[in-house]
């Protein structure tokens, strides 16, 4: 069986929602990171698929997901730069425990 | 490359395997070190993915910066954090959260099936890299300079925020 572009794109789908899944359900703050990774990563794949079938002469969808990489490169160093300043004053990064903007 | 070869459906399950296998194993995996070292296989899988899908300036990069720079940071966060010993919890969404996912899972796969998408439109350049060479240093010059300058100003404040007082 030939490999089309829908199995890239239910491949995305798939990886988004265990990304999604493990976001939302996650204590740890480096956990939920990990999971936005991975729902990047899932966006990347349809990204990527759907410029080799839909503007493979200028690629867009590749130049798209680069621009993806690297803000996702920024944002992680950012997130793991906050979770190590919440570590350091409140000793805990479990998501439900830190709470200083709850009501 | 044809795609109708058998190797490249049979690469395309394995590839597929390790990345979802990799990304289960960051959710459901219990040791905080394991879903690290499951990230980074998810991560190569996803190179070899990019690799089928003809994209390799894009696969060389998701090894050195995902599977090299980034899973590095993590580990880092992870060693730095000692809540190695509390695993990777669960938290009270566990299971509406599961729901959701299922919903939204079936709901993309009944869009992206049913969907007839625009295909054909044109040959695949045989040399990616001086393509996006041309695009990224042509009509996307500017977002190239802002996402350098946005480098920066995470560097800086990614400094700012996690240094001792």
């Amino acid at each position: 069986m030939a490999i089309t572009l829908n199995h890239y794109l239910v491949l995305s789908a798939a990886l988004f929602t265990i990304g999604l899944y493990g976001a939302l359900a996650k204590r740890n703050a480096v956990t939920i990171l990990m999971c936005l990774e991975l729902m990047f990563n899932a966006a990347n794949i349809a990204f990527v698929a759907l410029t080799r079938a839909v503007a493979p002469q200028v690629l867009t969808g590749q130049v798209f997901a680069l621009f993806v990489i690297t803000v996702a490169a920024a944002e992680v160093a950012v997130g793991l730069a906050i979770v190590l300043a919440v570590y350091r004053q409140r000793r805990t990064i479990d998501a439900t425990e830190i709470d200083l903007l709850k009501w | 490359m044809n795609t109708n070869e058998p190797a490249v459906t049979i690469a395309f399950y394995v590839f597929s395997a390790l990345t979802l296998g990799g990304a289960a194993g960051v959710v459901f995996g219990r040791n905080m070190f394991h879903a690290a070292l499951f990230l980074v296989a998810s991560f190569f899988g996803l190179a070899g993915i990019y690799v089928l899908l003809q994209a390799d300036f894009l696969a060389v990069v998701q090894v050195l910066i995902y599977a090299g720079a980034i899973s590095i940071l993590v580990v880092f966060a992870i060693m730095l954090t000692r809540q190695v010993e509390r695993g990777n919890e669960w938290n009270q969404l566990r299971g509406p959260g599961l729901l959701l996912g299922v919903l939204l899972l079936l709901g993309l796969l009944f869009v992206l099936t049913g969907t007839q998408w625009y295909t054909g439109m044109g040959p695949y350049p045989a040399d990616t890299v001086s393509t996006l060479a041309r695009q990224i240093f042509g009509p996307w010059v500017l977002p190239f300079e802002v996402a350098s300058v946005l480098l920066l100003a995470a560097l800086v404040g990614a400094i700012i925020i996690a240094r001792e007082e």
